[in-house]
């Protein structure tokens, strides 16, 4: 009886302790609860905005050291989406992306600062059009929790500003237009 | 000059057709290969391309015409200098030819109405789309409309070899009957 009740203690302790272990999360791109959007300026009289629509990762996350989260994500360059089939085929030419000879483009942490207040300071190195460069993203802690169908799920929104000169992106858009702004949500299902 | 083709003429119609084609045909190569090396801030960007597809749906209409009427008139019978084994060749070129001009324009049309858009001959008639949504679709017919396009003019080219042999080494009147003379 005592053994029972043991193994029994072991095991829910084993259950409820789960939760407090570092976290692997996949990025939820099936479901479609994470974007990759961007904006750049047109002419500097108006916004546009676009997005990737392919595109997986995944992170770590231990709300006992959030400083040792991880991220990583990749992207599809060639499912740049602006909403104009002419315009997305000149972005994935030689004069933009470039997307035959840099079909993908990736995002690797280095490090991960809370700064309270649900906000976090993401460093990494960011690989678009070949080149690689550290970036620091803005993150906003959206929020986590269980689901209703029996996952454990967690969110974050970011954004940051690239340079499209510090790619080798060097087509001329206009002084307005040298930089785009990346904005990024992703909610992350914990891995079972 | 008659209207219609004779046994051993061309029309007026068939003439006008064949050269304002040909002249079309250099126009809508050189514009293409020109517009897309246009700057952004280039005045020509967008009037450029508007253009191209402009003029190219008005010589898809032009093409589809000069077909019905090579259809509803003879075809003049081919010079006794020519040798059947020219006379193969000629025909073939000349189905390549039209083979190759509407697949030119279909797969321009393709890239401009990729993503379910119309496309304007000069703001004037909009062809809807009709093939759209296809993954990538843009960047496939857009391939296929440049390299399709090269081939046309190498056809082209073989087709003007023909005529200037004819001219000036056989000195028939291939061309000159081409010419209305």
């Amino acid at each position: 009886m005592k053994n029972y009740f043991t193994i029994a203690t072991l095991l829910i302790m084993f259950i409820f302790a789960v939760p407090l272990h570092a976290a692997e999360y996949d990025i939820d791109t099936a479901g479609a609860h994470a974007a990759v959007q961007f904006k750049i300026k047109h002419l500097g009289y108006s916004w546009l905005t676009g997005r990737f629509n392919k595109f997986d990762g995944h992170f770590s996350y231990d709300e006992k050291k959030p400083d040792a989260s991880k991220i990583e994500v990749n992207i599809d360059t060639a499912s740049i989406d602006s909403n104009h089939a002419e315009r997305d085929k000149h972005l994935r030419s030689k004069d933009f992306l470039d997307v035959s000879k840099f079909p993908a483009a990736k995002f690797v942490s280095t490090s991960f600062k809370e700064k309270g207040k649900n906000k976090a300071l993401l460093k990494g190195k960011l690989t678009l059009h070949g080149v690689t460069k550290n970036i620091v993203i803005e993150l906003e802690h959206v929020g986590h929790g269980p689901d209703p169908w029996g996952g454990y799920r967690r969110g974050f929104a970011g954004s940051t500003l690239l340079t499209l000169k510090d790619f080798d992106i060097t087509t001329d858009l206009g002084p307005a237009s040298r930089q785009v702004e990346m904005f990024l949500a992703i909610e992350g299902i914990r891995r079972k | 000059m008659r209207w219609f083709n004779t046994e051993n003429h061309w029309g007026a119609i068939s003439i006008t057709i064949h050269w304002l084609s040909a002249l079309i045909m250099i126009w809508q190569f050189g514009l293409g290969l020109w517009m897309v090396e246009l700057s952004y801030y280039d005045a020509w960007y967008h009037k450029a391309p508007d253009l191209h597809k402009s003029i190219g749906l008005l010589f898809l209409v032009l093409t589809l015409i000069r077909l019905v009427w090579r259809r509803n008139n003879r075809i003049p019978k081919a010079l006794i200098s020519h040798t059947p084994r020219e006379q193969k060749i000629a025909t073939t070129i000349h189905y390549l030819l039209y083979m190759f001009l509407f697949t030119v324009m279909f797969s321009g049309y393709l890239i401009s109405t990729a993503d379910g858009r119309a496309v304007a001959i000069f703001n004037w008639v909009q062809v809807p789309a009709t093939l759209y949504g296809v993954d990538k679709q843009e960047d496939i017919a857009g391939v296929a409309h440049l390299w399709l396009a090269v081939c046309l003019i190498i056809l082209a080219v073989l087709h003007v070899l023909a005529a200037i042999k004819h001219h000036f080494f056989n000195q028939d009147r291939t061309l000159k009957r081409m010419l209305g003379l």
